[in-house]
């Protein structure tokens, strides 16, 4: 079975980034994975976003127009992107940045203040990894241990950035759960 | 005692296809001669052009490579940086080296590649039956400017070699030429320089030499040599124009 | 060493160190940039060179340069700047040296786009530069085969002393997948002291080599000719490589895609599947040779209602298709060329409109 996971927001908020960590967490719990990052005529009005394709057998198109799941970190990206998610997909909205909702009686909403809890952890810079972790916790598309593993990885040529981060997976993990 | 008439190693036996009053077999000859008494033959590639001297290689006994117009820097390039043991030269023309491989030539130049450039500047473009070219002098006729070449319309001819060193990487930049035996000795310390220059791994190296095309001038060969002296000498002038030794010094 | 996250671009520059190519010159050029980027840190690492030439046509005798020398080389580059080097692959292809090329193609003619493309297919297979020359084109559709071919272009080039192109498109060159690498391939080619201007020294030979391509006798360069038609016509023998999909069934149409787009058709053969229509596909793997016959009996085959060529260009490979299929079915082409891919759901609607 083959799940694609959309993540988009605005470039600099580490996207392509939690896209990366995502796959490669999928990677090292043994599945094919793809990652594509904003590389089309999507990419218009500073949106960045990147599509991670996860599945149990050989991936053929990476090019998906309705994916499964949805990060959206901001506006922009859940307009475009919510329409498209197939039912009963997962959609992460960032609800910091966020006042709408996705318009979906089919899919699973979860608002995350992923800006609002990074910031309280010491930097809006995490925030992505808040979302990500929501995500996980949520949609359970890959093991959260393997994911903590890969965001350990990912940060250890930055070592002092680690606890941040970790305390962020933390973060984002229970606010999935709270729901 | 007298000295006999010896061919250098690097030379071949074969008789060359140049016109009478031509100066590249007096260049081959040069080049053979300093490539023997630098014992490099062995370890020396040299890169023809388009143009006349295109079979130059048939003239030599070394390693050859033949280059598209123009492109014979982009050879040497190549060459000296994955062997930067080679000896290499690029042996190229004015329509080779001025017109179309103008680029080629000045970013070789100006990242030092360390091989040495032979520029045999004629003023036509010999082979194809003689063309303007970029050093074609004011005013003078060829195929392509019948009426003299108009500045007004096609500019000023190309000095490479004070062009070249205008470049701030150091470099060994000489003209010279091989119209009458006094300049030929000066025109070889300048190639055996170049090619010093070379196997000490210094510095890019270009010896351009004032040359002759009498069958493409409409000149007998003595004639030619004469018009050279009188039309290209005030125009091109021989000199050193940078050597790496004073660029060091600054 | 397990499987690693790598973007193709630089799994494309970290295979070619793995081929034992520590030769790259190149001209920057998106959608494949980093490749050069990769490179830039990585040659020196391994004591290799690396240089960023001042245009895409000196990098192509820079190639030729360091290629005629015996160096294993390579060079990547997209759609625009191959134009630029169709000159030196000509003199590359008649002076017969192995220089492996890496098209990451993209949207033309002209500026065109940076999104991904197929449009370079007859540039690659048909020419390019002037005269009777061949490249052999290598078409992967994944990072991973990138990889694989990459490690495996350098042999080709130096079997066939002829230049191999590996045609990708901007989406293998921009995507991440799991690549694992191979061992090192050895260092040089073998034979090399027989053609190489390496210097007489290095070789210790008395005979000195020349790298040419000129022949002005229209006899010599007749021979010429024929010598390089008997490797075209060897490769034609010996290369051939496709990937079969879906085959084994009673098939009511044959798709023929390669790269990118061949994905897309593998996910819309499955989805047909699902629903009980069988649609087969060849990949061809290499476009030069291209697999005529492996095309032609599958086309043959009794209940194929059709042979479509699906390409990102606006019908290239198709005029091989039809030249494979000799008839045996009517030939068909759907493509884009503007830097979208069509989605499963679209080719799963054409293939339909196509069949009984």
């Amino acid at each position: 079975m083959q799940r694609e996971v959309m993540f988009a927001g605005f470039g600099g908020q580490g996207i392509l980034l939690i896209g990366n960590i995502l796959a490669h967490a999928a990677m090292e719990q043994g599945f094919e994975v793809a990652w594509v990052p904003s590389y089309g005529p999507e990419m218009r009005g500073g949106t960045a976003y990147c599509l991670v394709a996860i599945s149990d057998r050989p991936i053929g198109s990476p090019i998906i127009r309705n994916p499964m799941h949805l990060v959206a970190m901001n506006r922009p990206s859940l307009e475009k992107f919510a329409p498209m998610v197939k039912p009963n997909g997962v959609v992460v909205i960032n609800s910091s940045l966020i006042s709408i909702g996705a318009e979906r009686d089919d899919v699973d909403e979860l608002r995350v203040p992923a800006n609002d809890i990074a910031k309280d952890l010491g930097s809006t810079k995490v925030a992505n990894i808040v979302a990500l972790s929501a995500f996980v916790a949520r949609s359970n598309i890959v093991d959260f241990e393997v994911l903590r593993k890969c965001v350990q990885e990912q940060f250890a040529s930055r070592e002092k950035l680690i606890p941040i981060n970790m305390a962020a997976l933390d973060a984002g993990e229970k606010a999935a759960r709270l729901k | 005692m007298a000295k006999t008439y010896k061919k250098p190693e690097a030379l071949s036996e074969q008789v060359t296809h140049y016109c009478p009053g031509c100066t590249h077999g007096v260049i081959h000859r040069l080049l053979a001669e300093v490539i023997d008494e630098l014992g490099i033959r062995g370890r020396t590639v040299g890169i023809a052009p388009v143009g006349c001297a295109v079979l130059a290689y048939n003239y030599f006994t070394f390693d050859f490579q033949e280059a598209a117009h123009g492109r014979a820097p982009a050879m040497a390039t190549g060459i000296k940086r994955v062997r930067p043991d080679l000896m290499v030269f690029t042996y190229q023309g004015d329509g080779d080296l001025a017109s179309i491989g103008m680029g080629e030539i000045i970013h070789a130049a100006n990242r030092g590649e360390k091989f040495t450039t032979i520029f045999v500047n004629n003023t036509v473009y010999g082979m194809t039956g003689g063309q303007m070219a970029p050093t074609t002098l004011k005013g003078q006729r060829t195929t392509t400017s019948p009426a003299g070449r108009d500045v007004e319309d096609v500019g000023m001819p190309v000095k490479m070699a004070e062009l070249i060193s205008a470049l701030e990487t150091p470099a060994y930049i000489t003209r010279q030429t091989v119209i009458k035996p006094k300049y030929i000795v000066r025109a070889k310390k300048a190639i055996k320089k170049a090619f010093q220059y070379q196997m000490d791994r210094r510095c890019f190296s270009l010896v351009e030499l004032v040359s002759t095309c009498p069958t493409n001038w409409g000149l007998t060969p003595v004639e030619a040599i004469k018009w050279t002296e009188e039309n290209m000498l005030p125009y091109f002038q021989l000199g050193e124009f940078k050597t790496p030794d004073e660029v060091e010094e600054d | 060493m397990g499987k690693i996250l790598m973007k193709g671009n630089e799994a494309i520059g970290e295979a070619a160190i793995r081929a034992g190519c520590l030769n790259y010159f190149a001209y920057p050029i998106t959608p494949q940039s980093e490749v050069a980027e990769y490179l830039s840190r990585r040659m020196p690492e391994v004591g290799g060179v690396f240089l960023q030439g001042e245009s895409e046509v000196a990098v192509g005798y820079m190639l030729f340069g360091a290629a005629g020398c015996g160096a294993r080389v390579l060079t990547t580059s997209s759609s625009p700047g191959i134009s630029l080097m169709s000159e030196a692959i000509s003199y590359i292809s008649s002076a017969e040296l192995p220089v492996v090329f890496v098209n990451i193609v993209r949207g033309g003619p002209g500026l065109g786009g940076i999104l991904p493309s197929q449009a370079d297919y007859f540039q690659a297979t048909k020419g390019g530069g002037h005269g009777d020359y061949r490249l052999l084109v290598l078409a992967p559709s994944g990072v991973q085969e990138a990889v694989d071919m990459v490690m495996m272009a350098f042999p080709l080039a130096e079997k066939y002393r002829n230049p191999v192109m590996i045609l990708g498109d901007g989406l293998i060159g921009q995507m991440m997948e799991p690549v694992e690498f191979s061992d090192h391939l050895k260092s040089e080619p073998s034979n090399k002291d027989d053609w190489a201007t390496n210097g007489m020294d290095t070789r210790n030979r008395k005979e000195r080599n020349l790298v040419k391509s000129l022949f002005l006798d229209a006899e010599l360069l007749e021979e010429h000719n024929l010598v390089l038609k008997a490797k075209y016509d060897r490769m034609k023998q010996e290369e051939v490589r496709y990937e079969p999909y879906n085959l084994e069934t009673d098939y009511r149409a044959l798709v023929v895609s390669y790269g990118t787009m061949s994905r897309v058709c593998k996910t819309a053969i499955d989805n047909m599947k699902a629903e009980g229509i069988e649609v087969a596909m060849i990949r061809p793997q290499t476009l030069f040779p291209f697999p005529i016959d492996p095309i032609r009996a599958a086309a043959a085959k009794d209940g194929c209602q059709a042979a479509i060529s699906i390409e990102l260009s606006m019908g290239q490979m198709v005029e091989d298709v039809e030249r494979s299929v000799q008839g045996k079915c009517p030939v068909h082409w759907h493509g884009k060329a503007g830097g979208e891919i069509p989605t499963p759901e679209e080719v799963v609607d054409v293939i339909k409109s196509l069949i009984k």
